[in-house]
């Protein structure tokens, strides 16, 4: 039980790279961008992978009439889900503590990843419903309005994961660095139920 | 008939057996590399070196790739270039200033790289303006000319603009003697009446700044050109002289005569010193010194009253002449620093001078007379050796760093290579045609790149599809990796190309800038963001604070304005990503067109002449809206009262 507390305190750590590192990374490339526009998000704000990138994004929306990307002050995402982790990753770590000390079992380090599990999935709705909003919600006067073959308008949502054309851009969504680190955390976590779960059979 | 073929075929075939066979011990059988493949860079690759080849009489310098030979960049130096709006905007108006007041144009000669332990190190580059002398910088992470400044007593500024190992001074010379300071004397009293002037620059570690620490008053003769000392012979300057005979009407003839004429060696550090301990007279001058502040992205120009002069004769030690068989053009120095080639304009031989010989003549005082007091040394105690080369007319040369040289000559149409230390002639090859200077990369520092050489051309005449009686200049590149060269490309450059200075690819590139800043911004008229724009009344003076962003201009429709106004378009761009400039031009314009990067701001001044409603517009097509870049200005008659008005958008 030991071993499995020791994961349970490190596992919940892991989580703290998301105020370093980026949790999502859309890249934005086309012809006459060969090095491709870049937007980091990490749980406090967006970020340019370079650092005029949102200005130059924001630049080339106009055209099709969608929104500036969000500043930290526009969404409440940005202001809470600092807060969510933190308070996450110290439940996480009290939990390993009184796990090493006996007080609880190993049914807590699942309940921990499991209440995760569920935060985590919540925050990936949330967030494709920005992007829906971001990618859908048109300037009625934008200056170029695009149709679907179908005769629909053009939508621009970018991809929640993966790679999607649209117009002259090739958009790449794909998970970054902080979420690598949060998976690696909450495996380690879900090894410690693991664990846990094993040693009490044993006895 | 078909016979015949049949037995070319074989023969054909038994031909390439035995090249193939061949192929196998040498690397320069039938079967290398082609030309074509040699020279090919393909779409989408870059090449291995940036080539700065001087303008000529364009003014300006012209940056190329090798060894694709294709054209890069004109960068504007001392000519007005209404591509950009060099010297016709506010901003670099100044940059063309002189003591003769604004001269738009020059005669732009020897650009050379800057060094750091004999390296190229790729911070700068110099270039001489030959007419109305003047040196100027030009910055390699922007490839913009950032500083210009004059050389007062100087005329014909051609043995310039060549720099020290560690880019301590940029040296120029005077070709033209003329009288010392200017006064009106009759042209027959030349001889021993003018002098020739020689000017050390030294120059900022830092930022690059000029600033004409000395110069130093020869006897009139002509300075032809020159180059540094490097390694043992560093703090040493070798310039050619023609002329010796001083005289001053058909020098084609009458300064011929001379069999010899020097190869004078400066000891610039020795003369620093006496200058630094005090030394040389303060001389009354004016002359201009330009300089562009990339903060402000404005130039200022300075007036200098005051030049420090040094008798050559007051520094014992400091000068001496090595006497150079028929007016010796091209002064060139090889990498080790120990052999000085004078090239010999009129002969068929070049003579190679030593080094250590010099300095134990020297020190031996074995001295031939002298000239102005001035010691010449002994021909034979200097010379290390002469090439019989065979061709006619050596102007210049250049070295490999694996022991040759390369010289051209001109009269014969052809570069030469050939052994430094047994002098032995290895190859030669025909230039189309009469070649001026060649350049190997770094061909002039202690670690040449000997991989090409580019041979640049006087005379073009069939080289390409004819375009009239005027034709751009050709130019040749040979690849030197081997023991023979190969020419394996020929292209026309633009203006005259003089000399040029070539400098690795992976040096110059990585630093090159993309955008300027808006932060950091710092011209007074800058428009930091579109609510800043305004419109402001100063008596006749209207200046119009614009912005510009894809696409529009902020404002862009502007009331009040009446015939007889100066008016100052101030224009500041506000994007920030890499290769989207906005141009602007507006009807009647008497200056050119703008074109501003990302984050920089230029004025262009327009005087209406006429009532109406006239159109501007963004000149360089920045985006999918960019025929929609656009405004109108209202101009009223002079006596009209229409209140200013500006707006975007209503």
């Amino acid at each position: 039980m030991k071993k499995a507390s020791l994961l349970m305190i490190i596992g919940p750590l892991f989580l703290l790279g998301l105020y370093v590192f980026p949790l999502w990374n859309i890249m934005l490339g086309a012809p006459q961008y060969p090095d491709p526009l870049g937007l980091n998000i990490h749980i406090s704000g967006l970020q340019g992978a370079n650092e005029f990138d949102i200005q130059n994004i924001d630049g080339l929306n106009h055209y099709i009439g969608m929104q500036t990307l969000p500043k930290p002050e526009d969404m409440w995402e940005f202001g809470t889900f600092p807060q969510i982790i933190g308070i996450m990753v110290a439940i996480g770590v009290l939990i390993g503590l009184l796990g090493y000390f006996g007080k609880v079992s190993y049914k807590w380090f699942i309940g921990w990843f499991t209440l995760m599990s569920i935060l985590g999935v919540l925050g990936m709705y949330d967030f494709n419903e920005w992007l829906v909003d971001y990618g859908t919600n048109l300037d009625l006067n934008a200056i170029m309005k695009l149709t679907n073959p179908d005769g629909t308008p053009m939508t621009y949502k970018p991809p929640l994961l993966g790679h999607v054309k649209m117009l002259n851009f090739d958009v790449t969504s794909l998970p970054s660095i902080g979420a690598w680190l949060m998976f690696l955390g909450m495996m380690l976590t879900l090894t410690a139920g693991f664990l846990g779960w094993k040693n009490t059979k044993k006895q | 008939m078909k016979i015949n073929n049949h037995l070319l075929a074989t023969v054909g075939a038994f031909l390439m057996l035995v090249s193939c066979g061949e192929q196998n011990q040498s690397s320069n059988g039938a079967l290398s590399s082609s030309a074509a493949e040699k020279v090919y860079v393909a779409p989408g690759e870059q090449d291995e070196f940036y080539a700065f080849l001087s303008g000529g009489y364009s003014g300006n310098l012209t940056v190329y790739g090798l060894p694709s030979g294709r054209m890069f960049k004109e960068i504007p130096v001392f000519s007005q270039f209404p591509t950009s709006g060099y010297g016709y905007s506010e901003e670099t108006k100044p940059m063309l200033n002189t003591s003769h007041g604004f001269v738009p144009w020059d005669d732009a000669h020897h650009p050379d790289i800057s060094q750091t332990n004999g390296e190229l190190d790729g911070r700068w580059i110099f270039i001489n303006g030959n007419n109305t002398p003047r040196i100027a910088r030009i910055n390699l992470s922007t490839f913009e000319t950032e500083e210009i400044i004059e050389v007062p007593n100087s005329a014909g500024n051609h043995s310039s603009s060549f720099i020290t190992e560690n880019t301590e001074y940029v040296v120029a010379g005077t070709r033209f003697s003329v009288p010392i300071p200017q006064r009106d004397m009759p042209i027959n009293e030349y001889k021993s009446n003018f002098k020739g002037s020689l000017s050390f620059i030294s120059v900022d570690p830092e930022h690059g700044h000029m600033d004409l620490k000395f110069q130093l008053l020869m006897p009139g003769f002509n300075y032809d050109l020159s180059h540094p000392g490097r390694g043992k012979s560093h703090g040493w300057f070798f310039f050619t002289t023609y002329n010796t005979e001083e005289a001053h009407t058909l020098q084609e003839v009458n300064a011929s005569q001379n069999d010899k004429d020097f190869i004078a060696a400066v000891n610039w550090k020795k003369i620093e010193e006496y200058v630094n301990n005090g030394g040389g007279t303060k001389m009354p001058a004016n002359y201009a010194h330009n300089v562009y502040d990339e903060g402000t992205h404005t130039a200022t120009t300075t007036m200098n009253k005051e030049v420090l002069t040094v008798d050559p004769l007051k520094v014992p030690g400091a000068v001496y002449f090595l006497p150079t068989p028929k007016s010796p053009h091209g002064c060139d120095v090889d990498p080790t620093g120990q052999y000085i080639i004078g090239n010999g304009k009129l002969s068929a031989d070049l003579t190679v001078h030593s080094f250590d010989k010099m300095i134990a003549a020297i020190e031996g005082e074995k001295f031939d007379g002298e000239a102005y007091g001035i010691p010449i040394l002994n021909f034979e105690d200097v010379l290390a050796g002469q090439v019989k080369s065979g061709g006619l007319g050596p102007l210049h040369t250049e070295f490999d760093g694996q022991g040759n040289a390369y010289t051209t000559f001109f009269i014969s149409s052809e570069v030469v290579k050939w052994k430094l230390g047994t002098w032995e002639v290895i190859d030669r090859k025909p230039t189309y045609y009469s070649v001026g200077h060649l350049m190997i990369p770094g061909g002039n520092s202690r670690k040449p790149f000997g991989k090409y050489v580019v041979a640049m051309n006087k005379i073009t005449k069939d080289r390409y599809l004819p375009t009239g009686p005027e034709m751009e200049h050709s130019a040749q590149i040979y690849d030197i990796s081997g023991d023979k060269m190969e020419l394996i490309y020929d292209f026309p450059t633009h203006g005259e190309p003089h000399y040029a200075a070539g400098i690795p690819a992976d040096i110059l590139a990585p630093k090159s800038q993309k955008i300027y800043r808006l932060d950091e911004n710092e011209h007074p008229n800058a428009v930091k963001t579109p609510t800043d724009a305004k419109v402001v009344r100063e008596g006749n003076e209207v200046h119009i604070y614009m912005s510009t962003i894809r696409s529009h201009f902020t404002p862009d429709n502007i009331e009040g304005i009446k015939v007889g106004d100066k008016v100052y378009f101030h224009i500041t761009n506000h994007e920030q990503d890499f290769d989207v400039p906005h141009g602007f031009a507006i009807i009647g314009q008497n200056t050119s067109e703008l074109l501003v990067m990302p984050g920089q701001t230029k004025t262009s001044v327009w005087e209406p002449k006429q009532v109406g409603v006239w159109p501007f517009y963004c000149t360089d097509f920045c985006s999918a809206l960019h025929q929609e870049m656009q405004g109108y200005v209202r101009v009223s008659p002079a006596n009209s009262n229409i209140a200013l008005k500006w707006s975007l958008g209503e």
